[in-house]
């Protein structure tokens, strides 16, 4: 059974399994890739022929033009694709609708790509599964024990309760336009919230691929539509950069909410004039993450971007081979 | 202790100065005597406890958590006690509400041995945000986004005074405040201070351009120089003398050679220096003289203390702040003559005709130990604070160097996360005929947010190697920095030292390679 380093190399252009001769979420343009989900700094313009989720494709489509990807290969979740020898197939990875890992097989050796993910529960896209495997890939966005995100309940609650206690202003949210805000949209919906949503036009433009892709959303509206008297009391989403510029100014004495993993930090919450942080992320936590190392089973770890430096320790001191890939090109900041 | 945790919770989200002000009054409004007094002794740095020591809460944390995910963790968030407030293990779900009053009188009865259990078993029994504010309130210097002045107007409004009348009694009270709670809400006279030697508020001055001055009355204003010491105000009551930093704090202990050959009845307010044989010694000489609690013979030799007053608010009982500054400077000059010691003169006037004239003054003016100028209005009463208008600082143009980045590291407080502080480094030439790239400065300041984030992603990715917290970074960008002076330092390897550099500007456009040489700075000594 080959080594995973010797068939799966760092390149400039990404990660490049040899045999398949194929790129996995290349930041370049590249003849052949597997792309694991549609945020930009994954899923990038321009490459012949890609392998990604149905999901993953529609929203490449709209993010960057049908035409943005020459050739096309839908694969669903669990289906097998064999090239160049290498067997390829995507699970879930319950980071945003449609974002898979990438398990490869070459000749019994097992690796899984795992592009960003997390473990709890998201009413807007399948659960992470636990693959064994001979190598794991990990993101490390959130890897340090000070990162524990909260239940996204209690976070939805907190919100809900600042509306009742607030009902003349506005709530603007800021929350990332592909996965988070759709995820708070139907966090609210869950806990009962009834009101039509008032989205940013680039929320706007997600939201309606969603629910194409069957993902209920309830009743939403456009915020260029609606004066200021309709916008009281009501909740507001937008890009986070949104919630910070002229865009803003719109709305008058808006509280101005966060929605993010980096919401646990205080200095984050006061750098960025946070009013009501929601401390709701798309990438693991610390528990998920060495949860994750541990439960693959896989004697390698590797990682990809955060922070490497705490998630190797905690591998290391259970015993488990693990090395960072220095990856760059993958933007945090996203969250 | 939930209602003041809550409060931090509060203060931390709220971005407007108003806002914080406001919930401060709610907190006010709520919270009862004596709890709402210890937590305005907490805010303003006024709590003492003997034995809160960091070392404590470092050894408690660490026999709780892997020693390496801590100092990452530390490294990363940037601050002790959220650091510590999120790391501390959730031994149980039943957490329970402690008294803040109690919490404090536990924290001040208990021995330097006692401390330790009382701490570690106080953080078992609170969740995540009273952790934070437990562990604030044991290792103070907050960070929390309040200053003490804010507190001081939160409670002027509360009470619905002037915030001077507070500043004026402050440093007379002690905590927990009841006394001026009780004026506050009008059921109490004013608390009566019976201190003759407390700290009283200095007056400040607001920087200004020369266009700016070109709209003034030259007329109206004195000036002065503005020396480069630390100001301070000397208190005596004819026995004993004090001496004060303007921040308050009490720094006669430094200062012998000030405060024990010192008697007089009243309050001037000057700037300490260190002077030879009449010359102004740069802020280096002075620096040596600081915080030393017993000074030894030999450093006050080397290092003559001095005092020279610019202003009077007491000529022995006498408040003579409501006074104009001309008929204060004439008492000051008596007392100065009175006083006949050599460690105290008289800071004089710059006489000048126009403004223009003025400048060519500052212009040449390059001195050690000259700052710049003061320039005061004639009428100008006493007024603590930095009211806008009577006092102005014209300070020298700066000097410039550019530097070439060399180390960074992540910053603390509002910047934690961020690489925020720079070392900067100029070329010199070694025996072999290289050039290398010598430290010559570290600076913090001087960039804005926008360009913060730039700098922190060029860091990151320029990475050449890790020390620690410390990042060193490929040669390739290039600040210039703006800086008062430069003077010969042991204690960097370029043997000089910038006096309070800071980035002026952030130089993309310009190659490392063209940045400046050690001789050239060395020329500016
Ligand atoms: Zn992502
Ligand atoms: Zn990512």
């Amino acid at each position: 059974m080959p080594k995973p380093e010797t068939w799966l190399k760092v390149t400039p252009h990404g990660l490049f399994c040899v045999p398949g001769d194929f790129y996995l979420d290349p930041i370049r343009t590249v003849p052949k890739a597997i792309v694991t989900h549609g945020h930009a700094d994954h899923a990038r313009p321009g490459h012949e022929a890609v392998i990604a989720t149905p999901e993953t494709i529609e929203i490449a489509k709209m993010r960057m033009g049908i035409n943005t990807w020459k050739n096309t290969e839908p694969l669903k979740y669990g289906r097998n694709f064999k090239f160049n020898g290498v067997d390829i197939s995507l699970e879930p990875a319950g980071h945003v609708i449609g974002s898979a890992q990438v398990v490869l097989t070459y000749k019994g050796s097992r690796v899984v790509v795992s592009g960003d993910y997390k473990r709890r529960q998201d009413p807007t896209c399948d659960q992470f599964k636990v693959i064994q495997c001979d190598a794991f890939i990990t993101e490390a966005t959130f890897a340090l024990p000070v990162f524990r995100h909260p239940d996204d309940h209690t976070e939805i609650k907190k919100l809900l309760a600042s509306l009742e206690r607030n009902p003349d202003r506005t709530h603007l949210i800021g929350a990332y336009a592909l996965g988070k805000a759709q995820r708070v949209i139907a966090l609210l919906r869950k806990a009962g919230y009834q009101s039509p949503i008032f989205l940013h036009g680039a929320i706007n433009k997600v939201c309606d691929l969603y629910k194409k892709l069957g993902v209920p959303l309830g009743e939403l509206k456009s915020v260029s539509h609606a004066n200021k008297k309709d916008l009281i009391g009501q909740i507001v989403i937008a890009p986070p950069s949104a919630t910070r510029d002229r865009w803003s100014r719109r709305f008058t004495n808006p509280i101005i909410c966060f929605a993010s993993g980096w919401m646990q930090i205080r200095q984050r919450t006061r750098q960025r004039g946070v009013e009501l942080p929601l401390i709701i992320s798309d990438h693991a936590d610390w528990d998920e993450l060495t949860q994750t190392v541990v439960e693959v089973e896989a004697p390698d770890i590797w990682v990809t971007h955060g922070r490497e430096e705490a998630l190797i320790h905690y591998a290391e001191t259970k015993g488990i081979r693990a090395r960072a890939l220095s990856m760059i090109g993958y933007e945090e900041q996203n969250e | 202790m939930r209602a003041f945790s809550e409060l931090l919770d509060n203060l931390n989200c709220t971005p407007q100065r108003n806002g914080r002000i406001r919930l401060l009054i709610n907190y006010f409004e709520k919270e009862q005597d004596p709890n709402r007094g210890w937590a305005v002794a907490i805010l303003t740095g006024g709590l003492e406890l003997p034995n809160a020591k960091t070392s404590v809460i470092r050894r408690l944390i660490s026999a709780r958590t892997d020693q390496k995910l801590f100092e990452l963790s530390y490294e990363y968030v940037g601050d002790l006690a959220e650091t510590v407030s999120l790391l501390w293990p959730n031994t149980s779900n039943n957490k329970t509400h402690l008294n803040l009053t109690n919490v404090i009188k536990d924290l001040q009865r208990a021995n330097r041995k006692t401390f330790y259990d009382l701490v570690g078993n106080t953080l078992d029994k609170i969740d995540t945000s009273e952790r934070f504010a437990f562990l604030k309130l044991i290792m103070g210097n907050l960070r929390v986004g309040v200053s003490a002045r804010l507190v001081k107007l939160a409670l002027a409004e509360y009470g619905d005074k002037q915030p001077s009348e507070i500043e004026e009694l402050w440093f007379g009270l002690k905590p927990p405040y009841q006394d001026l709670f009780a004026w506050l809400e009008a059921k109490a006279p004013p608390p009566i201070i019976n201190d003759k030697l407390i700290f009283r508020p200095l007056m400040l001055a607001n920087p200004i351009t020369k266009d700016a001055l070109m709209d003034l009355k030259h007329q109206d204003f004195v000036a002065e120089w503005k020396w480069d010491g630390i100001r301070a105000i000397l208190v005596g009551d004819g026995k004993e003398c004090k001496l004060y930093s303007r921040t308050g704090d009490d720094i006669g202990q430094a200062f012998p050679d000030i405060v024990r050959v010192t008697k007089f009845r009243g309050v001037v307010d000057g700037e300490l220096l260190v002077v030879r044989e009449g010359v102004v010694a740069p802020f280096n000489d002075l620096q040596k003289r600081l915080g030393r609690k017993k000074p030894s013979k030999k450093l006050l030799e080397e290092y003559p203390a001095h005092f020279r007053v610019y202003d009077m608010l007491f000529n022995h009982d006498v408040d003579l702040r409501s006074k104009s500054l001309i008929d204060r400077r004439t008492k000051l000059k008596h007392w100065v003559d009175a006083i006949a010691s050599t460690q105290i003169d008289f800071s004089s006037q710059i006489n000048f005709s126009n403004w223009e004239e003025l400048s060519a003054i500052r212009d040449r003016a390059r001195a050690n130990g000259i700052e710049g100028l003061m320039l005061k209005q004639i009428n100008s009463p006493y007024l603590p604070g930095r009211p806008k208008g009577p006092w102005f600082k014209w300070k020298r143009d700066p000097l410039v160097a550019d530097c070439v980045l060399m180390y960074a590291q992540r910053g603390h407080g509002k910047r934690s996360s961020f690489y925020s502080d720079y070392t900067f480094g100029c070329w010199r030439n070694t025996v072999d005929g290289v050039d290398e790239l010598v430290p010559v400065g570290k600076a913090y300041s001087g960039f804005t947010n926008t360009e913060l984030v730039e700098i922190d992603r060029w860091v990151r990715a320029n990475e050449k190697e890790r020390f620690g917290p410390v990042r060193a970074v490929e040669v390739g960008l290039v600040f210039e920095v703006a800086f008062d002076a430069v003077h010969i330092s042991s204690r960097h390897k370029s043997g000089l030292a910038m006096r309070f550099p800071r980035i002026h500007r952030i130089r993309w456009d310009k190659p490392a390679h063209d940045a400046d040489r050690v001789e050239s700075l060395l020329q500016l000594v």
